[in-house]
């Protein structure tokens, strides 16, 4: 048996493979989940997973779940990363995710979902944040990292995207040290997510999933920002779609 | 269904406008409500009522008004019906549900003004709305400050009367409530030509706890395990209490209920057993906003209560049916509506314990707080019903939305996340 984990997320689309193969893949989800969902199928087929065989079971889980329509099962996301977290941190932990549309922050006790919040529709304190920014001062987001590492922080105050992006504009209108905006970006981005997690009771263990999740320069921030240690993931982007495999071999076991 | 286009016409509608709510109306009427399998069969009465909802009790006001008899527009659960009624009035509730009409109240109110203010708004200044255009006059009361503003702006367009409510809840709180419901009696009084007599008004308190009464017992069906109705419709017919005729309200509901409690002797439930029954709680749904129980019910989880305005606030607690003068009556009356646990109150704990009981009697496995964005009390208040339910042991979800359907897709995610996590 296979059991496929498959999280499309609003930037980039997830699969984690468990069971015979073990293997896991990440695409950018472009602009239809349709036709990324035709592409992970055809990539599957190569790597030898047929999805549409019996000995085959898919969970779909993100933000594009129900454009996955061979799936056996579509789970949320929340439980998705809360299994997936699980399975990297063990039964007592919280989770926080920073995606590209959301950032998430799951509590889990004995193993199990026990509350979660969500931010608000405002993308501030997200990936998608962290896009913008990038895209104004013309480098990648990898590049804004090392850029951020070298600098001192500017102050960002606005909680809001797009009044933060002209205060960034400001800055480089001023001619400011880019490295130092850069260090700015990043820790406005720890503060919102910080203020997320701070609305719940964190567990002592606390680790970062999502498409930052192996940087320990932003996980160095947020765990002075919160005043408790935020562990790096490895595979982080993988928590959603490795949760999904993870249900799927357990839903198909309980029928 | 009767064409309606001369009649709103002669209310001096804006036509044009209003017919693009016509259109979109019965579909999302459709979607929400007839998609329902295994629905009441009393719930035809209902489903016309909303069909025709700007025909049929419109005309039933305008044929009132052509005898001579005034009809007041109301937006709160603390204003008594009662008095209103006594002056062979009518009564109606304003309160706007719709995005439809949050553009209009947007024109002259601050963005950050809760939709709900911005749709009643909306719905008078842009002629839309054939309830607002027909009631002679607005009964506004001093809740919120988003609401005590939006009066004087609507004051000059339509006489309005406004109700100073206290925000305490003392003994002194009580008597002067009592003196702002003879203030509002004497008002209507003179506005309608009509004396309230002890008589009159003992006629209307019945008539009005009768709705209570029959809204009480549409309540009790849905504590039982069996569930004999969904959610949205318990909503739709409390949303529809507001502005119906009363006594064919409380009929039509009454009868309602024969049927309801035939099904759970017959063990008829709407949903499979061991769905989770949620409860909202918060600030209220005025029609036509469906929006959260629609998500609930299709997201694999039934609502089995409101502690909202549209809800258990709107019918708990009855007024005195025994006192003999119109002082007492109104003390009596007073004394019902202070009983209302609404945020706009300090302290209000009394409000948390409602939901305790509440989530008891209707055998409640997690609780959606909800929250109209930009309505600060029932959000600051969600602070300490979150903390109380943690100590209860009863999960909450917090949720904050508007009235447009921008955020449909991440409530819904939030809102199966929920019903996995209690389903685990
Ligand atoms: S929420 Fe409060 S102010 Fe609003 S209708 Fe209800 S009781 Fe009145
Ligand atoms: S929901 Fe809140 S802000 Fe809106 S009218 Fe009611 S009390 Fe006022």
């Amino acid at each position: 048996m296979n059991y496929v984990g498959i999280d499309i997320g609003s930037t980039a689309s997830k699969v984690a493979v468990t069971g015979e193969k073990e293997l896991k893949f990440v695409l950018p989800t472009g602009w239809s989940s349709k036709e990324t969902t035709m592409l992970i199928k055809e990539k599957l087929l190569e790597d030898g997973v047929d999805v549409g065989d019996a000995e085959t079971k898919v969970a779909a889980t993100g933000y594009g779940r129900i454009a996955v329509d061979f799936a056996d099962y579509v789970i949320t996301e929340i439980t998705c990363h809360a299994r997936g977290g699980r399975e990297m941190a063990g039964d007592e932990c919280t989770i926080i995710d920073v995606g590209g549309q959301d950032t998430k922050v799951i509590l889990v006790s004995e193993g199990m979902v026990q509350d979660f919040l969500m931010n608000d529709k405002c993308s501030a304190g997200t990936g998608k944040f962290l896009e913008i920014m990038a895209n104004r001062l013309g480098v990648s987001l990898q590049e804004l990292f090392d850029m951020a590492a070298a600098g001192t922080v500017l102050p960002i105050s606005s909680l809001c995207t797009v009044f933060a992006e002209s205060e960034v504009i400001n800055y480089i209108g001023e001619g400011k040290n880019r490295e130092d905006i850069a260090a700015g970006v990043v820790d406005s981005v720890a503060a919102k997510v910080a203020q997320l997690s701070q609305r719940k009771n964190l567990s002592e263990k606390v680790i970062l999933t999502g498409g930052l999740s192996h940087s320990r320069y932003f996980t160095g921030i947020l765990s002075a920002k919160v005043g408790k240690t935020v562990e790096p993931t490895a595979d982080g982007r993988y928590a959603g779609a490795l949760g999904a495999a993870l249900l799927a071999r357990e839903k198909s076991a309980r029928r | 269904m009767a064409d309606n286009h001369k009649m709103w016409e002669e209310l001096g509608m804006n036509l044009e406008l209003h017919d693009q709510l016509c259109e979109v109306l019965p579909q999302a009427f459709g979607d929400v409500f007839l998609s329902q399998e295994n629905r009441p069969e009393g719930m035809d009465y209902y489903n016309m009522v909303v069909a025709d909802i700007h025909g049929i009790r419109p005309a039933e006001l305008i044929e009132h008004q052509k005898k001579g008899g005034k009809v007041f527009g109301t937006f709160c659960v603390y204003v008594p019906d009662e008095v209103i009624f006594a002056a062979d009035a009518i009564a109606t509730g304003l309160c706007g549900g719709s995005q439809f009409w949050v553009p209009g109240g947007e024109k002259v109110l601050p963005t950050n003004t809760c939709p709900l203010i911005k749709a009643s708004v909306g719905a008078r200044l842009d002629r839309t709305c054939p309830f607002f255009r027909i009631a002679d006059m607005y009964i506004g009361e001093t809740t919120c400050d988003g609401k005590k503003k939006a009066w004087e702006i609507l004051a000059e367009d339509v006489p309005v009367h406004v109700m100073d409510l206290p925000q305490m809840k003392r003994a002194k709180d009580v008597k002067a409530w009592a003196e702002e419901i003879a203030a509002l009696k004497e008002k209507v009084e003179e506005f309608t030509g009509n004396t309230v007599t002890a008589e009159k008004l003992a006629e209307s308190i019945k008539l009005i706890n009768g709705k209570r009464k029959a809204l009480a017992r549409l309540y009790d069906c849905r504590k039982s395990e069996t569930l004999p109705i969904s959610g949205t419709d318990a909503l739709v017919i409390s949303q529809i209490a507001f502005y119906d005729d009363p006594a064919r309200f409380t009929q039509m509901t009454n009868k309602l209920c024969d049927e309801l409690e035939q099904r759970i002797k017959d063990g008829v439930s709407v949903v499979p057993a061991g769905t989770k029954r949620i409860m909202l709680t918060g600030t209220p749904l005025a029609i036509p906003n469906w929006k959260l129980h629609n998500i609930v019910e299709t997201s694999g989880a039934v609502v089995v209560c409101e502690e909202m305005c549209t809800g258990t606030r709107y019918f708990e607690n009855y007024v005195d049916e025994s006192k003999e003068t119109v002082e007492d009556q109104i003390t009596a009356i007073a004394e019902r509506y202070m009983n209302i646990n609404c945020a706009c109150f300090t302290p209000n704990h009394a409000r948390i314990d409602d939901i305790l009981r509440l989530a008891k009697e209707y055998k409640v496995d997690g609780i959606i707080d909800v929250n109209l964005k930009f309505c600060n009390l029932y959000d600051t208040e969600g602070y300490f019903i979150e903390r109380a339910m943690k100590e209860a042991n009863i999960p909450v979800l917090g949720i904050e939305t508007d009235y447009t359907d921008s955020d449909a897709q991440q409530l819904r995610t939030r809102v199966s996340a929920f019903v996995e996590m209690l389903n685990n």
